[in-house]
């Protein structure tokens, strides 16, 4: 069998992923002139959260594409080797989407914006409550390990990148791909336990969760995992879709797409058991210290985000998704990918926004327009498409001297 | 209730059976239905079974799950018996969503077992008959329904042109009956040949 393996770069889809940056870059500057320049801490606070939420939300589920490629290797999974050059490539996004996080992050911990991070300020020294959380939440420690995090991030998906690429123009013996799995094996575990370190524990208590410094919850960052593993497999369904549509990826099938559908399912209802677990408890303990958080988003103005929050991120997928012959139509599934994506959005959105977006006289918090966000959204949405198809193009599309290839060839569900 | 006339083939193979079932269901034989030691991943879709029903039944008892837990607390809280639980509404659906979670997985597990039970006609003394000691060990068996109509010897030929090691024509009960094998030494009159073990 003969592989269309070189993936080429439609002008069009080039195009597009320029016109969407344009947008992007276009939607920061005029929030940066109608907000980001103010001298009102508050206002500028609007520009930065905006930039603050995007670049997380984005990061972190590029990111989650690479966690797909090691959680499936650990698992010795077989099925996903006819499109994980996918989630390869998109996980080349890392490096540069964590750069312009990493910008973000270090203009909101050292330039002079202390609404969004106000445990940074030099106030918070008269603060008992932050006091004691200053072992954790402090200037050297959130810079040194926001570097270390993406750094690592970036080196360890660029490894195992390596590996995968390693193998393509020479296929292994079976002793050497007994070795070859073991290694693969080795640096996937490493992988697990920095994303263990970061994406599961710290780095949403840190990038996010102290927005709302006095407030805390354990389930947060396992919460805000979920959200970006589960949008994660949304992106990755996205491109094999579109691949397959153009003539690509001859080896994907229904089979393929139906368990990728699957995990859109079951992660989807994983995302919500975590909300609700976070929610009920806070609810149920009725503590005001805690209360706080969900007081803005269930009776504010965040209301209509929040319950959209829910429908888009639990009922849509849970209804639209259970049946088998949703999981495996391409229109069905290519919806629901986007629905998730664009939920998820929703879901970074209101973690950030309602503690950092207040009326500078009131100091209410408020729902801004949203259509600049959407933009600078969009934006990422096409730094995504550039990097990524970047990336297909330069590599084979199938890892075709892959161990498991076989094993992908002739999944059935 | 009524016992049939079968020609009932036995192959050693997998390879053989697959295109065994594709040229009985080619030639027009109507399958009853074919016996394996081991799952057999494609062999339903090569026989053209629909798919199974199952997953319908089980939406359906998880649904009735959810709304026994929901209507049976928001009727003992809210109506038969108030409490003040922590200052919460007596309508406090975020503290039910668990019992409610856990009654439609106890609904649908369970009542999707049994639906598999019934649907297999499986149950303790539900006994059925055997086309073939061996279907449960190392031979794979189909067996073919017959009309009045139905040349057997022709049929028979057939199969063993296919690749059929071993071709019988049997007569079964098809329903169920209840009993158990190990004091019957009849099934409906007919006499029942021991069991040897093979070395």
């Amino acid at each position: 069998m003969t592989l269309t393996d070189k993936y080429v770069i439609p002008k069009k889809f080039n195009m597009l992923s320029l016109v969407l940056m344009a947008v992007g870059v276009l939607s920061i500057i005029i929030l940066f002139i109608t907000h980001g320049s103010s001298s009102n801490q508050h206002v500028a606070a609007r520009f930065w959260a905006s930039l603050l939420a995007n670049s997380v939300y984005f990061l972190l589920v590029v990111n989650a594409t690479m966690f797909f490629i090691v959680a499936t290797t650990l698992a010795w999974g077989g099925w996903q080797r006819s499109f994980s050059r996918v989630s390869e490539a998109i996980s080349t996004c890392v490096p540069v989407i964590g750069i312009i996080a990493l910008l973000v992050l270090l203009a909101l911990i050292f330039g002079n914006n202390h609404v969004i991070y106000h445990w940074a300020d030099d106030h918070a020294q008269n603060d008992p409550a932050l006091i004691h959380k200053s072992g954790f939440l402090n200037k050297p420690f959130f810079v040194i390990w926001t570097i270390l995090t993406i750094a690592g991030w970036w080196l360890l998906g660029k490894k195992i990148r390596g590996l995968s690429r390693s193998i393509d123009d020479r296929p292994l013996s079976v002793e050497e791909g007994k070795k070859y799995i073991w290694n693969n094996t080795v640096w996937a575990a490493i992988y697990a336990v920095v994303f263990g370190l970061t994406v599961l524990s710290t780095i949403p208590w840190l990038w996010l969760m102290s927005i709302d410094a006095h407030w805390f919850s354990t389930m947060y960052s396992w919460y805000t995992f979920a959200s970006s593993w589960v949008a994660g497999i949304a992106l990755i369904t996205l491109f094999v879709v579109y691949l397959k549509n153009n003539g690509y990826l001859e080896l994907v099938t229904k089979e393929h797409l139906h368990d990728l559908g699957k995990f859109m399912f079951a992660f989807s209802i994983f995302w919500t058991y975590l909300w609700f677990s976070q929610f009920m408890l806070i609810w149920y303990a009725n503590i005001p210290e805690e209360t706080i958080y969900f007081k803005q988003r269930l009776q504010g103005p965040y209301r209509g985000i929040f319950w959209l929050n829910l429908i888009i991120n639990f009922l849509a997928p849970l209804l639209i998704l259970m049946k088998r012959a949703s999981k495996r139509n391409y229109g069905t599934i290519t919806m629901m990918a986007v629905l998730i994506l664009f939920g998820h959005w929703l879901d970074f959105y209101q973690m950030v926004m309602p503690t950092a977006v207040m009326d500078p006289q009131t100091k209410l918090t408020h729902v801004p327009n949203m259509l600049a966000d959407f933009g600078i959204a969009l934006g990422f949405v096409g730094l995504i498409m550039f990097v990524t198809v970047r990336s297909l193009a330069k590599h084979p599309l199938t890892a075709k001297n892959h161990p498991f290839l076989k094993e992908s060839i002739i999944h059935h569900t | 209730m009524a016992v049939q006339k079968f020609v009932v083939a036995c192959f050693d193979e997998e390879k053989t059976l697959f295109t065994a079932v594709k040229q009985v269901r080619k030639t027009g034989y109507k399958i009853h239905d074919v016996f394996t030691p081991m799952p057999i991943h494609g062999l339903d879709e090569a026989m053209g079974l629909r798919d199974t029903s199952l997953h319908t039944a089980g939406f359906i008892y998880a649904i009735a799950g959810t709304t026994t837990a929901f209507s049976f607390i928001t009727w003992a809280l809210t109506y038969d018996w108030p409490m003040d639980i922590g200052g919460k509404p007596f309508f406090s659906l975020p503290a039910w969503i668990p019992i409610m979670f856990e009654l439609t997985v106890l609904f649908s597990a369970v009542g999707m077992v049994l639906t598999f039970c019934y649907l297999c006609q499986m149950a303790p003394f539900v006994k059925k008959d055997h086309f073939h000691l061996r279907a449960t060990d190392d031979l794979f068996v189909m067996a073919i329904e017959c009309t009045e109509k139905t040349d057997e010897s022709e049929v028979s030929d057939f199969l063993s042109a296919i690749g059929a090691v071993e071709v019988t024509t049997q007569y079964k009960e098809t329903g169920w009956w209840i009993g158990r094998y190990d004091k019957e030494t009849t099934i409906f009159g007919k006499p029942v040949e021991p069991v040897v073990a093979q070395s």
